[in-house]
């Protein structure tokens, strides 16, 4: 299973560091504005054709570019009902930071888990090539994360139980 | 060897720069609504002037090299004239475009007598002095533009414009006003030419979507034009051969701004952060010379060393080189040339995100890489 995640992330980079070619570009349609295309959708000239790049049928992301702004959403590894759980709340517990995080969008798109929103203000203020290692790294982070939790949930659980079996 | 200048100290984009005549002053803007003046004194800048007339970001610069006038424009729907006053400190007057959104790009007419300016309303102001009223009046070229300008450039004969624009198409208008200007002479692209009359059209990609253009050049005798997409294609499209296009498809990132060095070769440059060479051969487009000769930095330390060291603190094998390896660190923006026309161009200047300004010499690049050739 492993084999197929080097392949997976190699071809989500590429994607990433050519949808990452931005640039500014005030709105329009309403005037001294300036909002990210791929969410207004005021131009359909202004959008790029979205890619979805899926490992299998749970794991996939979906990049949709457009000329100011480039949407990545990911869809996380679920196998079960204890990993659903935590995926939700870890991704809730982040998107509620949506802040701090800078590039993370407050809602991901319906069908993944978690969204992020980089605009040419991120490109101008950040290295591009590091916003890419920083998408490309949580992914990574966020598999071995979750496994983590989990194994720590059971072990718990495990305790748990034995102390509480201990009385009978 | 490539100079490189970073200004103010720090690391905010360039949006654009421009250049006086004596090549000693640079007007850039460093990505807000301000445009500074600066004046090199050996390997030093000073600010000499401030101009702060735009209430948001600057999009485009352009300094009359005769006449010594800046032209800016910007996100705020507006555009200056600025002249300098005795005092040394610069004038503005305010330019009537009669549009209601930002305006996009702004370019000088080779003559200096007026200036094209592009916007986000799908039009171009043509602008110029009416000195009765004492002010600057534009007219509009509007059909059949779909989306916003992104570039404009001028035919050496005033009258004729090239604009590029988000719609995926090239276009060349003439912009001939006949309240200031004779009667033109015909050229390759047509012969009849009220103003706002479509000479050429060009589609990016004749198969699939193209991309939008993002820079486009007339050639010092202004039959051919070249234009830089966003799907990484150069195009060159010659009007003395009945409008033929050559193309070019890269396997770099899409250029951003391009420009001709002679009459057979295009300098360009964009997301892939070094500029690059393309020179006619025939009917093909071939890439002749890459500016930056860096070389790949050598990480210091033993790596297996270093790929355990990040292992054990912070558990995993952590990519640490921020650099990247050329020497513009991000997006190149604007090239403008330094020394020389677009006929014979010596060196040219580039600037990007990176907030860097980098000064080319394209001849000793040739040189050296003739002198490669012959060992």
């Amino acid at each position: 299973m492993a084999a197929t995640l080097k392949p997976y992330l190699t071809a989500v980079r590429h994607s990433l560091t050519a949808a990452m070619c931005l640039q500014d570009f005030p709105s329009q349609v309403v005037e001294r504005h300036n909002k990210p295309e791929v969410e207004v959708c005021s131009s359909k000239e202004l959008i790029l054709t979205p890619i979805v790049i899926s490992r299998n049928e749970r794991e996939r992301v979906l990049i949709e570019p457009s000329i100011n702004s480039v949407r990545v959403s990911i869809a996380v590894k679920q196998a079960d009902e204890i990993e659903k759980i935590l995926c939700h709340k870890f991704t809730r517990f982040m998107m509620r930071r949506a802040e701090s995080f800078i590039i993370l969008r407050r809602k991901p798109i319906d069908g993944y888990d978690i969204s992020f929103l980089i605009t040419n203000f991120h490109t101008e203020q950040m290295y591009k090539h590091k916003l890419v290692d920083f998408v490309i790294s949580f992914m990574e982070e966020i598999d071995k994360e979750i496994s983590e939790m989990k194994l720590a949930v059971n072990a718990r659980a495990r305790t748990c139980a034995e102390e509480f079996l201990k009385r009978f | 060897m490539a100079e490189t200048f970073t200004f103010g100290g720090t690391l905010t984009p360039i949006t654009c720069h421009a250049w006086n005549k004596e090549r000693n002053q640079i007007a850039i803007s460093p990505n807000n609504n301000e445009i500074h003046i600066y004046k090199r004194n050996n390997n030093e800048w000073k600010i000499v002037d401030i101009l702060n007339q735009h209430d948001l970001r600057v999009m485009g610069i352009d300094w009359a090299e005769n006449t010594n006038r800046i032209v800016s424009c910007a996100a705020d729907r507006n555009a200056y004239v600025w002249k300098q006053g005795e005092d040394g400190k610069w004038k503005p007057t305010l330019v009537l475009l009669r549009i209601n959104r930002a305006a996009t790009c702004v370019k000088w007419s080779p003559a200096e007598n007026k200036f094209a300016v592009g916007s986000g309303a799908r039009l171009i102001s043509v602008c110029y002095f009416e000195s009765e009223n004492d002010w600057w009046v534009s007219k509009h070229i509007k059909k059949p533009i779909r989306s916003t300008i992104t570039t404009l450039d001028w035919h050496p004969n005033n009258i004729l414009l090239a604009a590029g624009s988000t719609d995926y198409k090239v276009r060349i208008f003439s912009a001939y006003i006949k309240d200031i200007e004779e009667q033109p002479s015909p050229t390759p692209w047509g012969n009849r030419m009220p103003l706002g009359n479509l000479m050429a059209e060009f589609k990016n990609s004749s198969t699939y979507g193209g991309g939008w253009i993002n820079d486009v050049r007339f050639s010092s005798d202004g039959n051919k034009i070249c234009w830089v997409s966003h799907d990484s294609c150069i195009n060159v499209a010659d009007a003395a051969s009945s409008n033929t296009i050559i193309r070019c498809k890269t396997e770099f990132l899409p250029f951003l701004a391009c420009e001709w060095i002679s009459l057979t070769s295009i300098i360009v440059a964009g997301h892939s952060c070094v500029p690059l060479v393309y020179t006619l051969q025939g009917e093909k487009l071939v890439l002749s010379n890459k500016l930056d000769k860096s070389q790949k930095k050598e990480s210091g330390g033993i790596s297996a060393m270093r790929i355990f060291q990040s292992l054990d603190r912070n558990l995993r094998t952590e990519n640490s080189d921020t650099l990247v390896d050329s020497i513009h660190q991000n997006a190149i923006t604007c090239i403008r040339l330094y020394a020389g026309d677009k006929l014979n161009s010596s060196r040219v200047s580039t600037s990007g995100i990176d907030g860097q300004l980098v000064i080319w010499d394209i001849d000793s690049n040739i040189n050296s890489l003739m002198q490669a050739l012959k060992m």
